[in-house]
């Protein structure tokens, strides 16, 4: 089960990136994860968050241009080997990982969380599946 | 079928047009002489005299008027009649300086009008038809122009005016509009709101739309075709003339057909004034024949055109101007090569983004800095950094094969760049000359 990811067009000066984080507070909306890629004068801002639909939709209401990309969601324990073990799993299976990045549960629960994005995530998913790796699905990810 | 307001003078034969032409011009010259000493004083600076006019083969002779003309002799050096027998103004915005002020006698009015309503009707108008007029009323010759000849068709005019787009869109669809006027800049804008609206072409119920006051590309033209599912028709014209409608399209929208019994068009050399032959690109200039208030001989307009007199499948007469290239006035000269916005404009819809954009021109160390500020769009938003960095890319180089030199381009958020709901602001010139 892939997960949805909001993908977030920002123009990289200042304020922009915290004007869509007040949208999404004043929403109620929790991040679970962020991560920015950027140019010189544009950026991508990346998240997983409680509520996805809602999200898109607020942004959308206040002209910021979103989307929704379907990445793949790992729970590895946080321990050292934990994130080789998993992408050792990748690389037997010739996935080639685009983007990825990492972040820890509020329960403190001794695991830490991959997102990976994918060329073909639902061929990734499986091989992975395979090899002993269960992709976590949305509800989990919305509940950490 | 075409149809057409005036068949008899749309469609004249080109000798009996000549005729007319002829006997207007000469008149209108000897009005000049009589009740405007300044151009009198510029024809007797040549040694002309009215006699030296026989015909539209003396035109070439008579002094140009430029646009520092109208400023030179604002407000009255160039009325043509008595103040009393004047019953109307209309004038430019001013944003190149000094607003132009054109003065009417109801009969230029109603010429004026007439001009329009060849428009409405060359886009399949008929008394049957809702014509929602989103041009700017007032000064602004936009509104005024196509309100009267919409009246003149007999179509029921509704006059919005420019702005409050929601208000607009009310109106297009409870009282079912078919025929829509405004700058195309607007239209693409209606366009996208009605979209975000959830509307598709099938929702509305526009047919026609006549589009002026700007230049606009063929891109774009088909862009706001598709989204109002609509056949848009460009409209031409000038406050110094009278205002649009100077020229329109037929349904061939293959140039835009001057109204030839009011107005004789010129193509000259813009540095040496020569006029030059059909087909050739050059200034456009224009000789009003048969106007009273505000007579202009041999304006130049300082748009970039080319003329043809090719049949027209559509039984006009009339010569077609192709779409100004650009006005001058807008036309940039950065690191010392002309470029005009349509330009850019053609490259973006190429591109498949929106025609929205800004044109940001700055001096740097002697050396002129180009930007163009382009909003992204949903459709060209991927999640992928080095996908949108390369259509940026293709967009530089598209940029640069198209103008021949490198402007730096910026993709910015949507609805960041200013959207005036009259004419757009695409160029910001920050350089001190």
């Amino acid at each position: 089960m892939s997960i949805r990811q909001i993908s977030v067009f920002l123009e990289n000066r200042p304020g922009k990136l915290q004007e869509m984080c007040a949208l999404l507070a004043d929403r109620g909306i929790d991040l679970r994860a962020l991560s920015l890629a950027e140019t010189k004068d544009f950026g991508i801002a990346r998240m997983i968050v409680d509520d996805a639909f809602t999200t898109a939709n607020v942004l959308k209401e206040n002209d910021f241009i979103a989307r929704m990309t379907p990445v793949l969601a790992f729970a590895v324990p946080d321990e050292p080997g934990g994130l080789s073990r998993l992408l050792g799993a990748f690389t037997t299976a010739g996935v080639n990982i685009e983007y990825m990045y990492a972040f820890l549960g509020g329960s403190n629960d001794g695991r830490a969380y991959m997102i990976f994005r994918v060329a073909h995530t639902d061929q990734a998913e499986a091989a992975l599946a395979k090899a002993g790796f269960r992709a976590l699905n949305q509800d989990e990810i919305e509940t950490i | 079928m075409e149809r057409y307001y005036q068949p008899e003078l749309e469609c004249m034969p080109r000798e009996e047009m000549i005729q007319l032409q002829n006997q207007r011009l000469k008149q209108q010259v000897r009005h000049v002489w009589e009740d405007v000493p300044y151009y009198r004083k510029k024809m007797e600076a040549r040694g002309l005299t009215p006699e030296d006019i026989q015909s539209i083969d003396d035109l070439h002779k008579l002094p140009f008027l430029s646009k520092d003309d109208l400023r030179e002799a604002y407000p009255y050096g160039l009325l043509g009649r008595p103040l009393k027998d004047c019953v109307r103004i209309q004038s430019t915005s001013g944003t190149t300086g000094k607003r132009v002020v054109a003065f009417y006698t109801q009969k230029d009015i109603d010429l004026w009008e007439e001009c329009c309503a060849r428009a409405i009707v060359a886009a399949g108008g008929t008394d049957e038809d809702v014509c929602q007029v989103s041009y700017g009323y007032g000064l602004f010759t936009g509104g005024p122009g196509l309100n009267g000849g919409s009246h003149k068709v007999g179509c029921l005019t509704i006059p919005t005016s420019s702005g409050n787009t929601d208000r607009q869109i009310m109106f297009i669809t409870d009282l079912q509009a078919t025929i829509l006027c405004c700058t195309p800049s607007y239209a693409a804008y209606l366009g996208e709101r009605m979209k975000e609206m959830g509307m598709g072409p099938d929702d509305i119920p526009l047919k026609a739309g006549i589009f002026g006051a700007e230049a606009w590309s063929e891109e774009m033209r088909r862009d706001i075709e598709k989204t109002m599912g609509i056949k848009a028709y460009d409209i031409y014209g000038l406050t110094e003339l009278s205002g649009p409608g100077v020229s329109f399209e037929c349904s061939a929208q293959q140039g835009m057909h001057i109204n030839e019994d009011h107005f004789i068009a010129e193509i000259i050399d813009p540095d040496t004034g020569e006029v030059l032959p059909e087909g050739e690109q050059g200034e456009l200039v224009f000789t009003s024949i048969d106007k009273e208030a505000f007579p202009l001989l041999r304006y130049r307009t300082r748009d970039i055109c080319v003329l043809t007199r090719e049949k027209c499948p559509c039984g006009r007469t009339h010569v077609r101007m192709r779409k100004p290239r650009g006005r001058s006035d807008d036309m940039l000269i950065i690191r010392g090569v002309n470029v005009f916005p349509s330009q850019i404009e053609t490259v973006l819809l190429n591109n498949g983004y929106a025609a929205n954009y800004q044109i940001i021109v700055d001096r740097k160390d002697n050396t002129d800095t180009f930007d163009v500020h382009v909003e992204m769009t949903p459709e060209m938003f991927t999640d992928n950094l080095s996908e949108v960095s390369a259509m940026q890319k293709k967009l530089v180089d598209d940029l640069r094969s198209m103008l021949g030199i490198k402007a730096a381009v910026t993709l910015v958020a949507p609805k960041t760049i200013a959207r005036s709901e009259g004419k757009a602001v695409r160029v910001v010139d920050r350089r001190k000359l």
